[in-house]
């Protein structure tokens, strides 16, 4: 009895995969074809960051280059002075990470922990701020720092991320939302003011998101372009993507090798995203969905 | 909402008076950053727009000129076209896009979170580097395009060389980056509760009016979502373009916040700048407003009280 059960599943088991097959079948050679087109763009430029001049320039291509050029990764950041413009970038990624998870978790936990009116309404306004258009603060803000005397410096890039975004704000609001309110509760009873509460308890508790927005800052920053290029004008003060630009507008009348550098170059500043990304995939994606989703 | 607020206030006891003073001081940096970085900057964007301001000089101030020049500014007029088309175009597009790779992604496979890595792996890629990958693979002459195009006997094309041509191929990177709207739409999908579509089978539904009668719906408030992101995006398309043709051939890609960028830190025209800020900033609200107004209508609200 048992045996014909089993028998009787196998069989329903193997023709419902033949069933499926050639739907499977179909599936997969779609993603995989899809994989290839969205994934061209960066495996060409890393075809490319390890060609000879020549072989990058020939027709028809080669997509495994032969031979295989390491050096062009030290020629092209050499070239320009990398070092330098990595280290620009950590000095306003830095303090930009910091004012993300210190100052927007503080905002956010008094848009979440902590009960008072209006409180909603001054949430919603924060939210609504998301959808103003760059382009008309851009200006005034532009002015402003001019005024100041900051243009030139990195303290237009630093300074707003300060006090607090909105973005950073939301999402760790609904993520502080989540924590059991007893857990506050019992603090409270102890005599905890609430920045301790923040301090010892919200935050410890917060570090996965905590790490997300951190995260989402790097790569923010490092991958800027047009803040740095309203400001900075200095080329000793260039961030990477500055110094990229320049490289990449500086090669009339170079050689063809100088081209495989600089694809040297755009490939080992797109790495550190790309690690990152592969290293917290998951949260990653789960904070990205949550915006949608709740927003 | 307003009648809980007004009931409230009549009970004000000191404990939520302390509340009151206490969320106010959690929230205060982003209180002062809003006035500072964005209540301010608008108003004096608004102020800017009435001027004739060239940041050496004080600005002057000279009323609606601004608005009216505007009017007889063929590039204006060239940008304001551009940036339409590009809108129309690639907003639906790079829904239609997404949608179909998340519904691909959704189904039973394997290997599911690195095929959806791959797709959003072109949202990371800093804009500079993806501009010049591009600008690679658009060569007329060498670029993989027109080689892997040619080996099917199309081409060779002037991808961003040519006027009308330009347009397109910035379409194209446009919709290589729509990971972002994918990874939503994902989540919206596999968000579908399995017991509605068990209902629908019973019903005797089959799998095109399963997608239409229960997939879309359930997916609207995520197509709203991702439109309104399209038009803030689209509309103020800047960073890739200027680094791929700046705005070149023949102003075919002068796109709105290209050619505002050029009055505001080529010229100096930061009067001009600002009053074309707020043109744009209209459009953009508008579209934004409409899409939420029109919402009630198409956006399905359901998926809780499942």
């Amino acid at each position: 009895m048992a045996i014909t059960y089993q028998q009787d599943e196998k069989k329903r088991y193997t023709r419902r995969f033949f069933r499926q097959l050639p739907g499977r079948t179909a599936l997969y050679t779609i993603m995989i074809l899809l994989s290839l087109v969205f994934g061209l763009p960066l495996i060409w430029m890393i075809s490319t960051s390890l060609k000879t001049g020549p072989e990058a320039f020939r027709v028809p291509p080669d997509f495994i280059p032969n031979p295989i050029v390491w050096m062009n990764y030290v020629n092209g950041l050499t070239y320009l002075p990398f070092i330098r413009y990595i280290f620009n970038t950590l000095v306003i990624a830095i303090p930009r990470i910091l004012g993300a998870v210190a100052v927007s978790a503080l905002v956010a936990y008094g848009f979440s922990r902590i009960e008072w009116d209006g409180r909603d309404t001054l949430f919603f306004i924060c939210v609504a701020t998301m959808v103003i258009p760059f382009a008309v603060t851009m200006i005034p803000l532009y002015l402003m720092f001019h005024h100041f005397g900051w243009v030139g410096t990195y303290l237009p890039l630093i300074v707003p991320s300060l006090f607090a975004e909105p973005y950073f704000i939301f999402l760790l609001r609904q993520f502080f939302m989540g924590i059991p309110q007893e857990l506050s509760d019992a603090a409270r009873v102890d005599g905890s003011s609430e920045f301790m509460i923040f301090w010892k308890i919200i935050l410890p508790l917060s570090k996965p998101v905590l790490a997300v927005v951190a995260l989402f800052q790097f790569m923010w920053t490092w991958g800027d372009y047009m803040g740095p290029l309203i400001y900075l004008n200095d080329p000793n003060k260039f961030t990477v993507t500055l110094g990229l630009y320049l490289f990449g507008n500086s090669w009339r009348g170079a050689t063809l090798d100088r081209y495989t550098w600089f694809m040297a170059a755009i490939t080992t500043m797109t790495l550190p995203v790309l690690i990152v990304f592969f290293l917290v995939q998951r949260t990653f994606i789960e904070g990205i969905s949550l915006t949608g989703l709740k927003g | 909402m307003t009648t809980v607020i007004q009931k409230k206030r009549i009970s004000w006891t000191p404990r939520r008076r302390k509340n009151l003073v206490k969320g106010l001081l959690f929230i205060s940096p982003w209180l002062i950053g809003l006035l500072v970085f964005t209540i301010y900057p608008i108003g004096a964007s608004l102020y800017y727009s009435f001027t004739q301001y060239d940041v050496v000089r004080p600005p002057i101030f000279i009323g609606i000129e601004n608005y009216v020049d505007m009017l007889h500014d063929d590039v204006f007029v060239k940008s304001l076209y551009n940036t339409l088309y590009f809108a129309f175009l690639g907003i639906p597009g790079q829904l239609a896009i997404a949608f179909t790779l998340a519904v691909l992604l959704n189904q039973k496979m394997k290997l599911r979170s690195l095929f959806r890595a791959l797709f959003y792996i072109p949202v990371l890629v800093p804009v500079v580097a993806s501009a010049f990958i591009w600008h690679w693979l658009f060569n007329v002459r060498v670029g993989l395009l027109n080689y892997l195009l040619g080996l099917v006997g199309l081409g060779p094309y002037p991808w961003i060389a040519d006027p009308t041509w330009a347009k397109p191929s910035l379409l194209m990177v446009h919709f290589w980056v729509c990971g972002g709207a994918v990874v939503i739409f994902l989540a919206a999908l596999q968000d579908v509760p399995t017991s509605l579509y068990d209902a629908a089978k019973i019903d005797g539904a089959n799998s095109w009016s399963q997608f239409w009668f229960v997939t879309l719906p359930l997916c609207t408030p995520a197509i709203l979502f991702n439109s309104i992101m399209g038009v803030i995006e689209t509309f103020q398309i800047f960073s890739i373009v200027w680094i791929l043709t700046r705005g070149g051939p023949n102003n075919s890609t002068e796109f709105y916040v290209v050619y505002l960028y050029r009055n505001a830190f080529a010229y100096f025209k930061m009067g001009y700048a600002s009053a074309l800020a707020w043109i744009l900033s209209l459009i953009i609200l508008g579209c934004v407003f409409l899409l939420y107004r029109t919402s009630a209508r198409w956006v399905f609200y359901g998926g809780e009280q499942y």
